[in-house]
């Protein structure tokens, strides 16, 4: 294991600490820990009101958000809170219909990504051997592609829509899941309450699905809540380049709409890059809490 | 010491002979999708409306007509030569268009990486020797706030702030126009232009920078060495500037290193934004403009470039943390 200290690997992986749950005492008081944290108070709020907002869009903004009108470049009024834009498009209404577009870009992706990684790195780290040294070089290659020029190409090239995006998206958020597991999983693999499972005759893949596994996955899903916030960036980059999907609203869409119109209409930026921030910063957070819990229940043992 | 050194060579030797396959992995799969992608390049090559056997002729001489396999075979082989195609939009060897373009992005990024190290590692001292003061906090919320902004949004409220409202700085361009500066006008002319764009990719990285300092230096305060050093009575200036800044400087190279993607990334929103001449917009021209050899090439650079980044990182982490060793 010599490899895990070289400055590649300390920059590459993200630095999760492992963590062991299981007993009902140590959830409670994880549960204790995370929701005393105002960033964990934050985080599940923004996650909460996104979620609501992407189911009701169609109740709280009634319309269709391509409609145009003759109200061009209106600033934020009653009628129109966040104004309109250079066709008249209500512009409250492209932000909330624009939710669904980001959450469905961040979840689907993650979702993705995470089953990707957990699959080759239980693998990799299960079987060992030369089935772990190809999986793992296969993993430095994903890892080391430029995702975002990656996807740029291929979107541009196949002309696809938010579909492709996603798709390639979770083809290459996966790398750090998969690292992150595999890790997990030789710390693990010897550790008293597997060896004594092994002892009493377990399978070895019964071994790693009810003893390891559950054990291994906290930091996998702190992980998958970086990877939610991280994939809406990089749609909302494609889109801001005219590179998304042109029948759907979304944040990044609507920034590449307002950059020609910068001096003219601030609230055209203004609006979906709070939208955006706002997200990735409650996620971040969420992270960060999902983090702190897992780990202060560790030291406190 | 000898026998060190010869390992840290061997270890170096080993790192590069694993980054080969990298390469030339990055350089299959890239291949392949764009060859996979609907559209015969021929079209982009001969124009429409030519006769059969033209077409034909336009194939074999541009080896179209063999297997893919035999065309990514020449391809990797032309690379390796130094021969990267010929630009269709440009009609130019790819070579030449990068070339031309290059200077652009590495002043770019580099006036951003030295500002964000240094500013970064200045707010990372001062905060982590004040912990919690009202600095500390601060520094906390911008570090939070940058790194969850989209690099483009925060451009666009740089250009709101520093060009719209207080009428300050150029938000088009490298040069002025209209102007033909000479010597030492032209460097501020270029230096006035460059301010926004720089700002707008040096600020995460800035915040980033800080945030790692403060939290690295405040550990490397509390560990062994630095307790020995102040018991045997070093002057505090001297625990801090030479036992516990050299822990520091990791910070700096898990950034600039580490985050090379995402430096890469924001450059290329960065340069669209602003309208900067470099390679994240010849990019962006490429595939609009399904300039494949163009395309392919400026991927395998900045994929190279990630690769080669990932390297000196390694070798620069082993060289400043005494506790990593190589194997």
């Amino acid at each position: 294991m010599a490899r895990q200290v070289t400055g590649a690997q300390m920059v590459a992986t993200p630095v999760i600490p492992i963590t062991f749950p299981a007993h009902r005492r140590g959830r409670d008081r994880f549960w204790h820990r995370f929701r005393t944290q105002p960033a964990a108070l934050f985080g599940c709020g923004v996650l909460a009101a996104l979620l609501f907002i992407a189911l009701f869009a169609g109740i709280l903004a009634p319309g269709d958000p391509f409609a145009t009108s003759r109200q061009v470049f209106q600033t934020p009024s009653r009628a129109h809170p966040f104004g309109t834009d250079d066709l008249g498009r209500d512009l409250y209404r492209s932000v909330m219909h624009g939710a669904r577009a980001s959450l469905a870009v961040g979840i689907i992706t993650t979702v993705i990504a995470t089953a990707i990684g957990v699959l080759v790195g239980a693998c990799a780290g299960y079987f060992g051997g030369i089935v772990d040294d190809l999986l793992m070089r296969l993993t430095e290659l994903f890892q080391v592609i430029p995702r975002f020029f990656l996807v740029l190409i291929a979107v541009t090239l196949f002309k696809g829509g938010v579909g492709l995006i996603i798709l390639l998206l979770g083809l290459t958020f996966w790398p750090g899941t998969a690292r992150l597991l595999r890790g997990q999983i030789l710390s693990l693999r010897n550790r008293e309450h597997v060896v004594a499972a092994r002892a009493i005759g377990l399978r070895e893949s019964a071994i790693l699905v009810r003893h390891v596994l559950p054990m291994a996955l906290p930091p996998v899903i702190t992980l998958a809540a970086l990877t939610v916030g991280g994939a809406i960036l990089v749609e909302a980059g494609l889109s801001f380049l005219g590179l998304g999907d042109h029948n759907v609203v979304s944040w990044g869409a609507l920034l590449n709409d307002a950059q020609q119109f910068v001096r003219r209409a601030w609230w055209l930026s203004a609006f979906p890059g709070l939208a955006i921030t706002v997200t990735v910063l409650g996620l971040n957070l969420l992270a960060d809490a999902l983090n702190e819990a897992w780990n202060s229940r560790l030291s406190r043992r | 010491m000898n026998a060190e050194a010869s390992s840290l060579g061997r270890y170096m030797v080993r790192r590069l002979l694993q980054a080969v396959p990298l390469v030339f992995g990055i350089l299959v799969i890239t291949f392949t999708l764009i060859h996979l992608a609907p559209g015969d390049p021929l079209i982009f090559l001969a124009g429409e409306g030519g006769s059969a056997s033209f077409y034909a002729e336009m194939r074999a001489r541009y080896g179209l007509d063999q297997p893919l396999i035999a065309q990514l075979g020449h391809y990797f082989v032309a690379t390796l030569h130094g021969d990267f195609g010929y630009s269709f939009v440009y009609q130019q060897p790819v070579f030449r268009v990068i070339l031309g373009r290059l200077p652009a992005t590495l002043l770019l990024m580099g006036a951003a990486i030295a500002f964000s190290s240094a500013i970064g590692l200045l707010m990372g001292l001062i905060t982590a020797l004040r912990p919690r003061s009202p600095l500390d906090h601060g520094i906390t919320v911008f570090t939070l706030t940058t790194y969850a902004m989209p690099v483009f949004w925060l451009g666009q409220l740089l250009v709101l702030l520093f060009a719209v409202r207080l009428n300050l700085l150029p938000v088009q361009g490298m040069v002025t126009a209209r102007e033909d500066y000479t010597g030492i006008d032209h460097v501020l002319d270029v230096a006035r232009h460059l301010a926004l764009p720089a700002l707008t990719l040096a600020l995460p990285q800035l915040a980033l920078t800080a945030g790692l300092t403060r939290t690295s230096l405040r550990e490397a305060l509390a560990e062994d060495f630095v307790t020995v050093a102040r018991a045997k009575g070093l002057s505090e200036r001297i625990v801090l500037w030479r036992h516990a800044l050299r822990n520091a400087l990791l910070p700096i190279v898990t950034v600039t290193g580490g985050h090379i993607s995402v430096v890469l990334t924001g450059a290329a929103l960065t340069e669209t934004i602003f309208a900067w001449p470099g390679i994240g917009r010849l990019l962006l021209d490429a595939a609009l403009k399904r300039d494949y050899p163009l395309l392919m090439a400026i991927f395998m650079l900045v994929s190279a470039t990630v690769i080669i980044v990932n390297l000196i990182t390694d070798l620069v982490y082993t060289m400043l943390d005494p506790r990593v060793r190589f194997a």
